[in-house]
């Protein structure tokens, strides 16, 4: 089970890449459309924000089954929700605006959904900077803290999202209930922990918390090793 | 009223119009060639025989400007009607039945009645306009569209002295409109208005074909109104219903969204959407790391109409 898992890597790295040579292709060919920019802006942020929603996913989805082992990857695809976050940024400055500063100055300027498109790279580029295990020892607790801002990206590329649009607002619709769904998970689970530590009454729950802090703690000790 | 083109060509700069006719035609044959052999129409036109084929350009077309590819202009159109992302609108518009239209005029004027748009035709003069078109969405484009003049068709029916604003309605057809259907977003029928002056201005044209043919439906067919020096929306599409007004019409947009969208909605890069910068467009059919064109006031057309706002304050108005 184990090595399986450790088989995943590389097959996940790849995986990931996906999107990208699909865009690519999908260039080459000619197949984004008449306005292959704006269609090359979405795609790319759409990315972004699915690998952002795939990392958030993780914890929620192993406290609920029993799927265990998942935890290891919210790294990479953290780092690739940053990674394609990085390729929208780039094709922003580079393919639409051709660094052309005092246009992109002003359009950041006077576009209140660029701001928030600004705020959730700006986190996730921090997240992925502190990502490596040295940085993670180094800050502590406040690893931790910073960590959390994940949520605050997600919120900041959705209302991203929902912005810039006149109309057609299925998508952003899907990705916000997703989000609100994962925030609202971590927000019960935090009041479900703090009710319990209050009441220190062993319930069945309780009992299930301590089975799981107990798998975590296997599974550190398991890293570990 | 002198009506001067949009830029000052130097007579050298000019193409002769008979060299220009030549090309055309051996472009048009080329291509035609071209297209029997690949099986597909001209990209100019809708289906090989254009109806309008060699129409003479109005001298407001500004002679500079290059269209954009039709098949860009046809593949990238909002019609929220029929959908809320272009390549629907575009699949779905095609349902639309425009045979035997008629549009009503009414309102402040002598003459109102229902009127078949072939009678309306026969009465005008159809001309080719190359105009730019900007959208609110922050892409532009040009156009070379059919049609005539708007205040012709105005004039034809004569209105009184009471008569102010005009109010354009849009087809309502809730069986083949999947989003009038569901009474989606906006206030259907769409609506779209402007203040007579601007409506008389020899720049407002209804457009009944682009490209030298009939109008694709996704693209407004059969009747659709053209206001270049104003966003992408105000051209509104499919009109049965033309009202002349004593007082302004609510707009579909300007409704829905009262702080987005105003009455004029003049293209004006100095006065940014609440939520986007309208300071620059991407010119659809411009490639990868091209950069951005930067918006001009009243879309390039101030000379013609600045004068139309000139004690009007354009950030209120906008």
């Amino acid at each position: 089970m184990i090595l399986q898992i450790d088989n995943l890597r590389p097959k996940l790295i790849i995986g990931c890449l996906i999107p990208l040579l699909w865009l690519l292709a999908d260039i080459v060919f000619d197949n984004l459309g008449a306005n292959p920019i704006q269609a090359l802006h979405i795609r790319l942020g759409d990315w972004a924000l699915r690998f952002l929603c795939i990392t958030l996913v993780i914890t929620p989805l192993q406290t609920m089954t029993k799927w265990r082992g998942m935890a290891d990857y919210r790294q990479l695809f953290g780092l690739y929700a940053f990674f394609y976050a990085t390729l929208h940024v780039l094709a922003y400055l580079l393919i639409d605006h051709a660094l052309v500063w005092h246009m992109i100055g002003t359009d950041i300027i006077e576009s209140p959904y660029i701001w928030f498109g600004v705020l959730a790279y700006v986190i996730v580029f921090l997240l992925a900077l502190t990502s490596p295990k040295w940085a993670k020892k180094r800050m502590g607790k406040n690893w931790k803290k910073l960590h959390r801002f994940i949520y605050l990206a997600a919120v900041a590329a959705v209302i991203h999202y929902f912005w810039q649009l006149k109309g057609n607002l299925a998508e952003p619709l899907f990705y916000s209930i997703i989000v609100f769904l994962l925030l609202s998970f971590r927000v019960l689970a935090w009041v479900k922990n703090r009710q319990l530590m209050k009441m220190m009454i062993p319930t069945s729950r309780r009992a299930l918390a301590l089975a799981e802090e107990k798998s975590m703690m296997l599974e550190t000790a398991r890293k570990r090793r | 009223m002198i009506i001067k083109t949009t830029k000052n060509i130097p007579a050298s700069e000019i193409t002769d119009p008979l060299i220009f006719k030549n090309r055309r035609k051996i472009i048009k044959a080329m291509a035609a060639t071209i297209a029997a052999g690949a099986g597909i129409a001209p990209a100019w036109a809708n289906s090989a025989n254009p109806v309008w084929a060699d129409l003479p350009k109005s001298d407001l077309s500004a002679d500079l400007l290059t269209p954009t590819p039709a098949e860009i202009i046809k593949n990238y159109t909002n019609y929220y009607e029929f959908a809320f992302n272009k390549q629907d609108a575009t699949k779905l518009a095609q349902n639309l039945n425009t045979d035997a239209w008629s549009v009503e005029i009414s309102g402040e004027v002598e003459n109102p009645g229902s009127y078949y748009l072939e009678d309306i035709l026969s009465r005008q003069t159809l001309q080719e306009y190359i105009y730019r078109f900007r959208c609110v969405e922050a892409w532009s484009m040009v156009v070379p569209w059919v049609g005539f003049p708007l205040g012709d068709l105005l004039k034809t029916v004569k209105p009184l002295s009471t008569a102010h604003f005009v109010k354009f309605t849009a087809v309502h057809q809730p069986e083949i409109m999947p989003r009038q259907h569901s009474n989606a977003m906006l206030d259907w029928p769409y609506v779209e208005g402007l203040r007579m002056d601007e409506a008389m201005h020899p720049l407002t044209i209804l457009a009944v074909g682009m490209y030298g043919d009939i109008l694709p439906k996704q693209n407004g067919a059969p009747l659709r109104l053209v206001v270049p020096w104003k966003y992408g929306f105000k051209n509104i599409k499919a009109i049965v219903k033309i009202e002349l007004l004593k007082k302004p019409p609510l707009t579909s947009w300007s409704q829905f969204a009262p702080k987005e969208y105003g009455f004029y909605s003049n293209v004006n890069p100095a006065v940014a959407h609440p939520r986007w910068s309208q300071s620059s467009e991407r010119q659809l059919g411009s490639g990868f790391f091209t950069p951005r064109r930067q918006t001009e006031l009243f879309n390039g057309y101030g000379e013609q109409v600045a004068s139309l706002y000139r004690d009007m304050d354009l950030r209120h108005f906008f």
